[in-house]
């Protein structure tokens, strides 16, 4: 019991991580039907950025965090206005081949800035456990989980009540439409990608505090995709609920089963789900009448 | 006044010009029709108007809501919007997955302020302009006879009512100047002079100015006030409906140059 709960932490604070990262996909594909293949990477990103603000630069928590989520914001309105802007109007796809590149770029920019060698400090997630009983369960871990919701919710509000919120929604449904209402293109799509980093930054943050900075959190930066097609790319609620199934069946099966068939459960879980809901979870069924 | 001042515009799509300079004055109030056989530049003129076309030469000025005159011809589309003009389109462009009501709201869009952080904060004065767009938007749904329909999603609608729900939606934007590109495009007779009906209710009873733009000849004799005829982008003709109804170049351009027998 005590091993399933502190599995079920674990697998949930990672779970909530992979939905921070999804829910910046979320917001980019809802805006601009752009599959964002560098997401994960803006994951990694943030999590040397912390380790700069903090580590490198000597910055107190607080305020390590707020410059950190300001950075990755003005990278990603530097990367929007440079490469993408430029290409409104073109096909959907060669926005889509930008982002590959652009995560390689990413990838290649820290290491050419910070190394390719792991870097170690301390988390503003408090160290120690606490005790539920008498079960031991990480006390960073099981903070990260409602901050991370708490992120999420916002976003999901701003979708739903904001006036950039809905003219997002707007020009994702019909850019024609949103013009002649006098929705900025441009500027929205700018917000979508200074939210998809922040949002980022913040799941890069928790992951800097829980399993450190090194180059492999491109791995994890990874897992965005599983996550947002279980969840279905354009629903914010998909990717916490698929975060968090990612997440937990990553655990129990590296807990109950064998650690290399972690790598490979959520993989087949997600096919069997695609097979019944080819939309995913939460996706928006399109239905075109012709 | 003129609200609306095209002057001298010239649009070419590489060798093809669709507009040649091109000169057209929309007088305040008045609902002005543009006709013209398939091809002939009509939509060609409110794309350039609402900023989805740049012509390469020539003028578009706009008395906007503010009573001030805004050169339009180098302004971005949404920007456009924002001084008051205000469209439908051939081919309905709608928000599918959204309601009848979230349509309209969108119309307001250019009405709206507030940013990120205080756009999610639903208190103080921006309850208050949330309630007055509210406002608005159920007097239009009311003036359209959407009331049955208004939490309908549009993409489930009939094809009649989606025009009705587009026109609506233009009209929540409160605009100086409305342009109707074929609003009775692929409607039956009955849907048709209910169309007309209520193009004439937006322009007597809101005191609209509007241009529009239609193939059927009768819809266009009955409503409007002055109609321009267009060929190969340029006017042909320009007059009140039974003077345009009559004239020679017209009757050219619709059936073919014709030998003695028409007159």
């Amino acid at each position: 019991m005590d091993v399933f709960l502190q599995l079920t932490v674990s697998g949930l604070s990672t779970g909530m991580i992979y939905a921070l990262a999804a829910a910046g996909f979320v917001v980019i594909y809802k805006a601009s039907d752009v599959i964002n293949f560098a997401q994960g990477d803006l994951l990694l990103f943030g999590t040397y950025l912390v380790f700069f603000a903090v580590a490198q630069t000597g910055l107190p928590w607080s305020l390590g965090i707020v410059v950190t989520v300001l950075l990755a914001v003005a990278v990603a309105l530097v990367i929007e206005r440079l490469v993408l802007r430029p290409l409104i109007g073109e096909p959907v796809i060669s926005m889509i081949m930008v982002t590959i590149g652009l995560s390689s770029v990413l990838r290649a920019a820290v290491n050419a800035i910070w190394g390719p060698a792991p870097r170690s400090f301390e988390s503003f997630l408090p160290a120690g456990d606490v005790a539920l009983g008498p079960v031991m369960l990480s006390t960073g871990r099981l903070l990260s989980i409602p901050i991370a919701l708490a992120v999420l919710a916002a976003l999901w509000l701003f979708f739903r009540h904001t006036r950039d919120g809905i003219a997002m929604r707007a020009i994702a449904d019909d850019q024609q439409a949103a013009l002649s209402m006098g929705i900025s293109i441009p500027r929205v799509f700018g917000i979508a990608w200074g939210l998809a980093a922040a949002s980022a930054a913040i799941g890069g943050i928790m992951l800097a505090g829980i399993v450190g900075v090194s180059p492999n959190v491109a791995s994890i930066g990874l897992r965005v995709f599983p996550v947002v097609i279980l969840g279905g790319l354009d629903s914010i609620r998909g990717a916490v609920i698929g975060g968090a199934i990612i997440g937990l069946l990553e655990v129990y099966t590296g807990g109950y089963v064998g650690r290399g068939l972690s790598l490979v459960v959520p993989y087949v879980v997600l096919v069997l789900v695609l097979m019944v809901r080819p939309y995913g979870l939460f996706g928006k069924e399109i239905i075109e009448r012709v | 006044m003129p609200v609306l001042e095209l002057r001298d515009l010239t649009l070419r799509f590489g060798g093809v010009t669709a507009l040649a300079e091109f000169t057209m004055e929309v007088r305040t109030g008045e609902l002005l029709a543009l006709i013209g056989p398939n091809g002939a530049g009509k939509t060609s003129v409110l794309n350039c108007i609402s900023g989805l076309y740049r012509a390469q030469e020539g003028t578009i000025t706009l008395t906007g809501r503010d009573g001030r005159r805004h050169s339009l011809h180098r302004l971005p589309p949404h920007r456009i919007a924002a001084l008051g003009v205000a469209r439908t389109f051939q081919n309905i462009e709608l928000f599918k997955h959204m309601t009848v009501l979230e349509n309209l709201m969108l119309g307001r869009h250019v009405h709206m302020r507030g940013g990120v952080l205080s756009g999610g904060l639903y208190v103080g004065r921006q309850r208050r302009r949330e309630i007055e767009h509210r406002r608005c938007v159920e007097e239009v749904i009311d003036f359209m006879n959407l009331e049955p329909l208004r939490s309908a999603e549009v993409g489930n609608l009939a094809y009649g009512n989606q025009r009705l729900v587009e026109m609506a939606r233009a009209l929540a934007l409160d605009p100086a100047i409305l342009l109707l590109d074929e609003p009775t495009a692929g409607m039956n007779a009955e849907e048709k002079e209910s169309m007309a009906r209520f193009i004439l209710d937006v322009h007597e009873e809101r005191g609209v100015t509007v241009v529009v733009i239609d193939h059927d000849i009768d819809v266009i004799m009955d409503i409007s006030d002055r109609v321009i005829v267009l060929d190969f982008g340029r006017e042909i003709a320009e007059g009140r409906p039974e003077e345009v109804r009559s004239d020679a170049a017209v009757i050219d351009a619709y059936l073919g140059r014709a030998r003695g027998d028409v007159a």
